[in-house]
């Protein structure tokens, strides 16, 4: 019969329609502003830089090393390496960036920095209401605008925060036991020289040995 | 009128240049670059006697964006994320081409795990991108909405389940070389499973919906008919070349990846038309659902990259690649000269899309101008891929 295709696909909307009054599956949209679908927890959208503890700047992990500059597709990223030295997670002194600016109008979300940061400082963030009148400055962020603390990245990314800490946790235990074997071994090597004065060690060996585990 | 049956006509309408008489006024008309049903930007200057079309002229280059140029500027790694913007319907398809060539180029293994993991995404990207063609075809048709959105609705499920396993429902950037960036989450399978399970009943109702449906029927069948041979020669892809009968399908004549494990049919059309073409990408989405059974059935355990390759600093051996899938829309290769360095010498897309859409004259010389939206609907195609 002609028509019957029609009045079976229209049988096939009226039945989504009286189905949306009782079944929440067939009521698929949310009213966005007022209500909001809970963010997916592996979600990315802009970089951030991870801090720990409660100073921004002084707890910014970021050793400016440039490898994300030099790997970002777009290169939206712009670092300035720092003269001077702050010590770092383990407590080594390392160079900080006196800039850090990432240009979010530029930026494409496809984490190749998170990638390829060696030291877990940069992550994805999941904030996505982003927009502004200033469409040049106010896109473009600086390291001060950039970071979040340790606690923001366990809130939005608990399960890859966790591991995260676990590894920088693994990595001081290491190079906190290194340091003490290394302090050990200066005191045994100290020892045995005060021990045998006679054949005159050079004063050399120490150091390079307390050296050379921290290197 | 040269010709000398009608009836011969009917069947296959020839060259209408012909049928002008001289003096005849042609009205010329640009459709596009800012229509709503050319899927983008993107002109047809099209020539019409009437209501028929004498001449159609594609005009591409609007969403150009010198992706090939670049990515042999920067190194391998940062091509990636912009394949994801080639056809941003099916990144994952793209993502995994693109792995593809490379891991040829450099001759990385892949493991097991990520070989399946590759399966599962890029068979969902195929039935996200076929359910939404044929809303798409659906809405050019008049069809305002409906069937678009209840195939998007189905859709929003699939890109969850990207957006939960990568971070970005479109853009996912997922594959490596070597295998895939991240680990299945915990549970992403049994998720996926539900989801899969539910995609049959989504098939069934979208063909309630519109298979048998009179008008659908009445402006889709015998429309916008491609020739066999002629889809051979102009090197056409994908559903549009199995819509005509020709049985090509890479999955099953390259066995990339680890497709030789599974079982499934390739469906094949007989007539060429934009019916055949609706009906292809419908049975091939419930083909994509049995691949999907069988792969999330028996993915196991391991490793997702090949501890040898590399992420940054990566420089394979002087050589060249072409790596090339069973995209949704049709061969996607990726071809690649390394000299040794850090980026590609030369790297070149086939984008199907593209050649897909070279013969889009001749399937609409003759035809009506609100029907050639519905052939140009019918080859689904996605700018960002036409233009790169
Ligand atoms: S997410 Fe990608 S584009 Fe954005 S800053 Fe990182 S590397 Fe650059
Ligand atoms: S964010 Fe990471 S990769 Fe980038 S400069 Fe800082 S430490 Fe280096």
């Amino acid at each position: 019969m002609l028509g019957e295709g029609i009045l079976k696909g229209l049988g096939e909307t009226a039945k989504n329609f009286a189905a949306s009054f009782v079944s929440k599956d067939r009521l698929t949209t949310i009213q966005y502003p007022e209500e909001r679908a809970p963010v997916i927890e592996n979600t990315r959208d802009f970089p951030f830089l991870v801090y720990d503890g409660e100073d921004k700047m002084a707890g910014l992990r970021c050793v400016a090393c440039q490898i994300c500059e030099k790997e970002c597709p777009p290169k939206c990223i712009y670092i300035v390496k720092s003269t001077d030295k702050k010590p770092d997670y383990v407590g080594k002194p390392q160079i900080y960036p006196a800039r850090f600016d990432i240009d979010i109008s530029v930026c494409m979300s496809c984490q190749i920095c998170v990638e390829v940061c060696p030291f877990e400082a940069i992550k994805m963030d999941t904030e996505f209401e982003l927009s502004t009148t200033d469409r040049f400055g106010g896109l473009l962020y600086d390291r001060d605008q950039l970071a979040r603390s340790n606690q923001h990245y366990h809130k939005i990314h608990p399960t890859e925060a966790a591991e995260v800490d676990a590894r920088l946790a693994e990595e001081k235990a290491k190079s906190e036991a290194k340091a003490k074997a290394a302090a050990e071994a200066a005191a045994l090597k100290a020892a045995a020289a005060a021990a045998a004065p006679k054949p005159t060690p050079a004063p050399a060996p120490a150091p390079v040995s307390v050296k050379e585990p921290t290197a | 009128m040269s010709h000398s049956s009608t009836a011969e006509m009917k069947v296959y309408r020839p060259p209408v240049v012909d049928i002008i008489e001289e003096g005849d006024e042609l009205l010329e008309v640009a459709m596009g670059p800012h229509h709503p049903s050319t899927h983008g930007v993107f002109r047809m200057d099209v020539a019409l006697d009437g209501e028929r079309v004498i001449r159609l002229k594609p005009v591409f280059g609007y969403l150009h964006r010198n992706h090939e140029k670049i990515a042999e500027k920067a190194s391998y790694l940062a091509a990636m994320p912009y394949t994801d913007r080639l056809d941003y319907f099916c990144s994952l398809t793209n993502n995994w081409a693109y792995a593809l060539a490379v891991e040829k180029l450099a001759g990385i293994e892949v493991p097991e795990r990520a070989e399946y993991i590759r399966v599962i995404t890029a068979e969902l990207t195929r039935i996200q991108n076929h359910a939404s063609s044929i809303g798409f075809l659906m809405q050019e048709m008049g069809a305002s909405g409906t069937p678009l959105m209840y195939a998007f609705r189905e859709r929003e499920k699939i890109l969850d389940l990207f957006e939960e396993l990568t971070g970005s429902r479109m853009m996912c950037n997922y594959m490596r070389f070597g295998g895939c960036r991240v680990e299945l989450p915990t549970g992403w399978l049994a998720k996926a499973q539900t989801i899969v399970d539910g995609l049959p009943g989504f098939i069934d109702e979208i063909e309630a919906l519109l298979t048998g449906n009179e008008i659908l029927m009445a402006r889709t069948q015998g429309m916008g008919v491609l020739k066999p041979d002629l889809a051979i020669n102009a090197g056409v892809t994908g559903p549009m070349l199995r819509a005509t009968g020709v049985n090509y399908d890479l999955r099953k004549v390259d066995h990339y990846g680890i497709y030789d494990r599974f079982k499934f049919r390739v469906p094949l059309g007989d007539h060429g038309d934009i019916f055949d073409r609706y009906m292809i990408r419908i049975l091939e989405m419930r083909e994509s659902v049995t691949i999907l059974h069988q792969a999330i059935k028996d993915i196991p355990a391991g490793p997702i990259m090949d501890p040898k390759s590399k992420i940054r600093g990566f420089r394979p051996k002087p050589g060249e690649a072409y790596g090339r899938i069973e995209a949704p829309k049709g061969e996607l290769g990726f071809y690649l000269i390394s000299d040794g360095s850090g980026n590609p010498y030369r790297y070149r897309v086939r984008p199907p899309s593209l050649i897909n859409l070279t013969i889009l004259e001749d399937m609409c010389l003759g035809q009506n101008v609100a029907d050639v939206v519905l052939i140009f609907g019918s080859v689904d195609i996605v700018l960002g891929e036409v233009d790169r």
